[in-house]
């Protein structure tokens, strides 16, 4: 075959979409290395580095460094450094993913009732503390059934169509909304007051245990999802032209549900309910790098993570205490969209 | 290559056909005709195992389609639906590349040889220039151009095609007819459903004529696009002329003006017009 013009433009524009991915990523790790060094206890930025080369490198002795200094750092900022990016990574993707396996670029990873359903668990847990003893396990427990409910409630004759789906996630996550509710009139003020703060979100207790415990299922699942993004290219095109393309829609969207909706329990189990993250990185990433799976996905990822370390550095920093972050990301969301819809609306909503 | 046996099929307690049989042979055009609401969409839902039948086989390539797997199938029969728009803004050459899905292999797996067919099956339509825009933004028209790009893209021996000319002007009409032609010339078998009679008797090797409830009529065009079978799915609407050796159909009451026109008009003594002989089958 004879060169066409644009087959070169074409090889290009690929080239330059991996650049953009580089870059994004870079641009995570530099605001990570900024947001380690900013914190209301002011240590200076020689000091934070020489912490954490101390912990990275054999030669230099931990203990030579300033004690508290070294809390800080290292047991407080830079795990929950690193588990707002994995936190961040887990929502953005799962939410690509659901808006793809949807087909609706409106759908949020919370769609299926994972952020109710993990909300009563929290909310039980906090409540019974002596009956669930983990808030956390309790958590995900939850938001895995509610989904799971959701997918049996809307499946008939082996098919789940979309729109059942979604209603069944509807009315899953209004009876956890609704169960929340009769948590809370039923708890004594502190509990109700944590469990206010756990529906706000936030990384105040984050860890390393935690981060050991999410970080690697996140980052693998995050794997998969992006191997199988031309697929998720072909499922958003509809469940008959996926048929007609050899890709079956029944076996690769439960798939890949499945795997969106662990990630976003384990994150919402971990964090509480953190809004916008899932909704609006892929919207970011599409605008970028257009609406190939293959680059929205570690688009949205990075993006997700660079996001909500901004985000999170600004909650514990803003003021002398903390705000929970889940503000913050509506705060700062919010107005994003609407200019995304009043500048791009045709072009991305159709 | 293709084979329809006895089929059956029904939503609900509705039949929408009884006992549908018929054949394709390798890289013969065929067309399926029929008035709204035959089930010939329903028909083509069945073959592609979209919807499942209740009794009756349809064979691809000799072997039962129940016992292909979806990933067989799309190697074997590619399809172009009526109407369909995606709610992201995919480019066209990227629509068109997810024709080569069912060819893919390995983790990116998409070469340059992929690309190229691509690439190749936007140059054979000539909507080249359409490559970089979005596809969800381009009219119906030119959405259904792009949907053929993307089905020779994939490479099948077996293409369905419903109502491919629907949303088309009538050039673009008349050239995805020869772009079909020449696909079938390469040994592909194709059976696309349309609504247009003429354009099934002119560019068609055979046509199946469906009613309500089956099969009216099917063969060769010339023996099944006649006054007859279009009686009795339209009910008297339409005549059947020939214009030098070619077929027109045409609504019963134009042909009946244009007989009246040529009376009136040789008893005046005018010229006859031009297209010659225009007589009654």
């Amino acid at each position: 075959m004879e060169r066409l013009g644009y087959e070169r433009i074409e090889g290009f524009s690929e080239e330059k979409k991996v650049g953009v991915l580089i870059s994004l990523l870079a641009l995570m790790v530099l605001t990570a290395t900024i947001a380690i060094s900013r914190g209301v206890y002011e240590i200076s930025f020689v000091d934070v580095y020489t912490i954490i080369l101390a912990h990275l490198s054999p030669i230099v002795d931990v203990s030579s460094v300033n004690r508290l200094h070294n809390t800080i750092v290292w047991e407080l900022r830079v795990p929950r450094i690193l588990l707002a990016v994995t936190v961040g990574v887990a929502l953005a993707t799962s939410g690509a993913v659901f808006q793809g396996c949807f087909r609706n670029p409106l759908v949020e990873p919370y769609i299926l009732g994972v952020s109710s359903g993990a909300a009563f668990g929290a909310s039980l847990g906090i409540v019974y503390p002596h009956i669930f003893h983990s808030v956390q396990i309790s958590a995900f427990i939850f938001g895995s059934v509610a989904v799971a409910l959701a997918y049996i409630l809307a499946r008939t004759r082996d098919e789940t169509p979309i729109v059942t789906l979604i209603l069944a996630g509807i009315i899953i996550g209004s009876i956890f909304a609704a169960l929340v509710s009769i948590m809370k009139y039923i708890s004594n003020d502190t509990a109700l007051r944590e469990i206010v703060f756990w529906l706000m979100g936030g990384f105040y207790y984050a860890s390393w245990k935690d981060v050991a415990l999410v970080s690697p299922i996140v980052m693998s699942s995050f794997l998969v999802l992006w191997f199988f993004g031309w697929k998720l290219n072909i499922l958003s095109m509809g469940d008959e032209e996926a048929r007609t393309l050899g890709v079956n829609p029944e076996k690769y969207k439960f798939l890949l549900i499945s795997i969106a909706t662990l990630i976003t329990s384990l994150a919402v189990s971990t964090v509480g309910i953190i809004a916008w993250v899932g909704l609006m990185m892929p919207h970011a990433a599409r605008m970028i790098l257009g609406p190939d799976h293959r680059f929205v996905i570690p688009a949205a990822a990075m993006l997700g993570g660079t996001y909500l370390i901004v985000c999170d550095t600004m909650a514990r920093t803003l003021t002398s205490a903390e705000i929970p972050v889940g503000i913050i990301t509506s705060i700062l969301g919010a107005p994003y969209l609407f200019y995304l819809l009043r500048t791009r609306g045709r072009a991305i909503f159709g | 290559m293709l084979q329809v046996n006895d089929l059956y099929f029904n939503y609900g307690k509705k039949p929408v056909f009884e006992g549908v049989s018929f054949e394709v042979d390798e890289g013969e055009l065929c067309g399926l005709f029929g008035p709204n609401g035959c089930g010939k969409t329903t028909l083509f839902k069945c073959c592609l195992k979209f919807l499942k039948y209740h009794h009756g086989s349809v064979v691809m390539n000799g072997i039962d389609i129940t016992d292909h797997r979806i990933e067989s199938m799309a190697k074997l029969v590619a399809y172009v639906p009526q109407e369909h728009k995606p709610p992201f803004p995919y480019l066209v050459k990227e629509v068109v590349l997810m024709g080569r899905t069912p060819h893919l292999r390995g983790v990116f797996g998409i070469s340059r040889k992929d690309k190229e067919r691509a690439l190749n099956a936007l140059e054979v339509l000539e909507i080249g220039h359409l490559a970089d825009q979005p596809y969800n933004q381009l009219s119906g028209g030119q959405r259904q151009m792009v949907l053929m790009a993307r089905a020779i893209a994939q490479d099948t021996k077996i293409m369905f095609l419903d109502e491919p000319t629907s949303a088309l002007d009538f050039s673009n009409q008349i050239r995805i007819w020869e772009i079909m032609r020449l696909v079938a010339g390469e040994g592909v078998t194709i059976l696309a459903c349309s609504h247009d009679p003429n354009h099934v008797s002119w560019f068609c090797n055979k046509v199946v004529v469906m009613n309500k409830n089956g099969i009216v009529a099917e063969g060769a065009p010339h023996n099944v696009i006649t006054e007859a079978v279009l009686d009795e799915i339209y009910g008297g609407m339409c005549s059947v002329r020939s214009v030098g050796s070619t077929r027109m159909v045409m609504p019963r009451k134009i042909a009946e003006r244009e007989v009246d026109r040529i009376s009136i008009d040789s008893q005046l003594g005018m010229r006859r017009p031009a297209t010659a002989e225009i007589e009654a089958v």
